[in-house]
């Protein structure tokens, strides 16, 4: 559980501190780590946001802090620090104070899950394609804890609709993963992704199944409740909904997990589907072209051909998640919010019973993979027509229910 | 005792438990409190609240509920059916087609009764 070169540096400076300390050591370097480095990546996201907002709708976006308005979320958050906490009288305390520490938490833990290169990760657990997906259902109970405590209807209502959007969500989002774990046959992340080692055209997303890669992306949306399925706090009929009796460092901590979230879950398209930290040929650029190499003996430095690779896959990575998340941001600005019925409708209605077809689809594929080539194709084939067939088929009932209804009213 | 991993996660768990309260703590050091009656009502778009915030919700949150136990405890079992199916082979294909579709007809039933519709 503590690496390598941990041991060994405690080794070479004479520390003999047992390993359950070392252990504890090895956690809050982690854990520092993990904070900085999320921090960063949603004092960026936040900045990005507004950006992209901005242009969407063409304005110009924060600009006055800092050049290019960078330091902008810095100055936000050092306002929320120094805003008064306010606890309006009948909330319950207790609740409404642990509430921003449960939503924060699992989104926390989850980084520590996320591969950034081969090398790079702190947790590779067996079991991690189930266990991200465990982690974060739990900050909806932070949501639920945060409207009820709250002593505010709006906020009631914010809390519950959260509820009812993430159970129903979530299980087409661990379905269409359950068709990548079939495939590959683990649930360990790095595998995962060792099995996308190849040319783009054949990462998870666009060769195998794309079908459970759209499902995964509407679902992740709904999961960290963006538009178009941000009915928890819809500004337009719940104020802020389960956030709108929050203040100061309370609501910071909120803001703050919403946009972690959005990272991991950006983080985890891409790591399931999008080949994670390869290049879009296969393993790195540098290496498959030699110039590791060619640096390395030109500058005569051993391990540095290693290092070119390990940032060129955390280039990689990041250049991919971030244009989920700028995809996320895009529908933001783009589409319209959903109604309740809507959006129950649409997951369990279309979503859950796509989700399980396509987990037959993916099994038939599996199964005779192997021994018949041919069979194979046609499999592919099958899995495509019924795919988009089923696909048009719904929505054409949908639509056409839909018109009739407005006909006959 | 085999843990693994779970020492780590657990001690991650705990301090980025802690990393909120601390965060709380400073902005309670740092924050100028200024209070008066009003500040401490709840919010009601300006208006005095009135009645008890916590209504009564409806029913239909609790047939998803139920409903999200059934598929969830579906999707968990069929994590290990995925994870075995290189070994299975077609016994685990025909098997698990069975299970899934009797869940998928449990889905059209509630779906005819009207469960899923929301009002």
């Amino acid at each position: 559980m503590v690496p390598a070169w941990l041991t060994q540096l405690l080794q070479a400076l004479h520390l003999s501190i047992g390993p359950e300390l070392s252990l504890v050591l090895w956690g809050i370097i982690l854990f520092t780590g993990i904070a900085i480095l999320g921090q960063a990546a949603v004092i960026f996201m936040v900045l990005m946001e507004r950006k992209v907002l901005a242009w969407l709708t063409q304005r110009k976006g924060p600009n006055r802090v800092g050049p290019w308005g960078l330091l902008q979320t810095l100055a936000d958050g050092v306002k929320l620090l120094f805003k008064e906490d306010i606890m309006t009288t009948g909330q319950d305390k207790l609740l409404f104070t642990i509430a921003p520490a449960i939503f924060f938490l699992p989104v926390f833990v989850l980084y520590a899950l996320i591969p950034f290169t081969d090398k790079l990760l702190a947790i590779p657990l067996p079991t991690g394609a189930l266990f991200v997906f465990a982690l974060s259902s739990i900050s909806v109970v932070g949501i639920v804890l945060a409207g009820w405590a709250s002593n505010n209807k709006y906020s009631l209502l914010g809390g519950m609709r959260s509820a009812a959007q993430a159970i129903s969500y979530e299980i087409p989002l661990v379905l269409s993963v359950l068709a990548v774990v079939l495939y590959t046959g683990t649930m360990n992340i790095q595998e995962i992704l060792t099995a996308q080692n190849a040319p783009f055209w054949k990462w998870f997303g666009i060769w195998l199944t794309p079908v459970s890669f759209l499902i995964f992306l509407i679902s992740s949306i709904a999961e960290v409740n963006r538009i178009p399925f941000d009915l928890p706090e819809a500004e337009s009929e719940l104020v802020s909904g389960y956030n709108t009796e929050y203040t100061g460092m309370k609501f910071a901590l909120f803001f703050l997990a919403e946009y972690a979230a959005l990272f991991a879950m950006s983080a985890l398209t891409v790591i399931f589907f999008f080949g994670g930290y390869y290049s879009p040929i296969g393993g790195t650029l540098c290496h498959t072209f030699g110039w590791d190499r060619a640096f390395e003996s030109a500058v005569n430095l051993p391990g540095l051909g290693q290092l070119m690779q390990q940032f060129e896959m955390i280039t990689w990575g990041l250049l991919k998640t971030y244009i989920f998340i700028f995809i996320a941001m895009w529908l933001r600005g783009t589409l319209p919010r959903l109604k309740p019925d809507q959006l129950m409708g649409f997951s369990w209605k279309f979503l859950i019973p796509l989700s399980l077809i396509n987990i037959f689809m993916v099994a038939l594929e599996r199964q005779w993979q192997d021994t018949n080539e041919v069979v194979y194709g046609y499999l592919w084939a099958f899995v495509l027509v019924f795919g988009i067939g089923g696909f048009c088929w719904t929505m054409s009932r949908f639509f056409t229910r839909k018109l009739q209804a407005r006909f006959q009213s | 005792m085999y843990l693994g991993w779970f020492p780590l996660i657990f001690l991650l768990i705990v301090f980025a438990a802690s990393m909120p309260f601390v965060l709380m703590a400073l902005a309670q050091v740092v924050q100028i409190k200024s209070p008066t009656v009003l500040k401490y009502t709840a919010y009601e778009s300006g208006m005095t609240p009135f009645g008890d915030a916590r209504i009564q919700f409806d029913v239909k949150f609790y047939l998803y509920a139920l409903l999200f136990i059934l598929f969830d405890i579906e999707t968990v079992f069929l994590f290990p059916w995925a994870m075995a199916f290189g070994k299975l082979g077609l016994f685990g294909l025909v098997e698990m087609f069975l299970f899934i579709g009797i869940l998928l007809l449990g889905l059209v039933y509630a779906w005819r009764k009207g469960a899923l519709r929301w009002q």
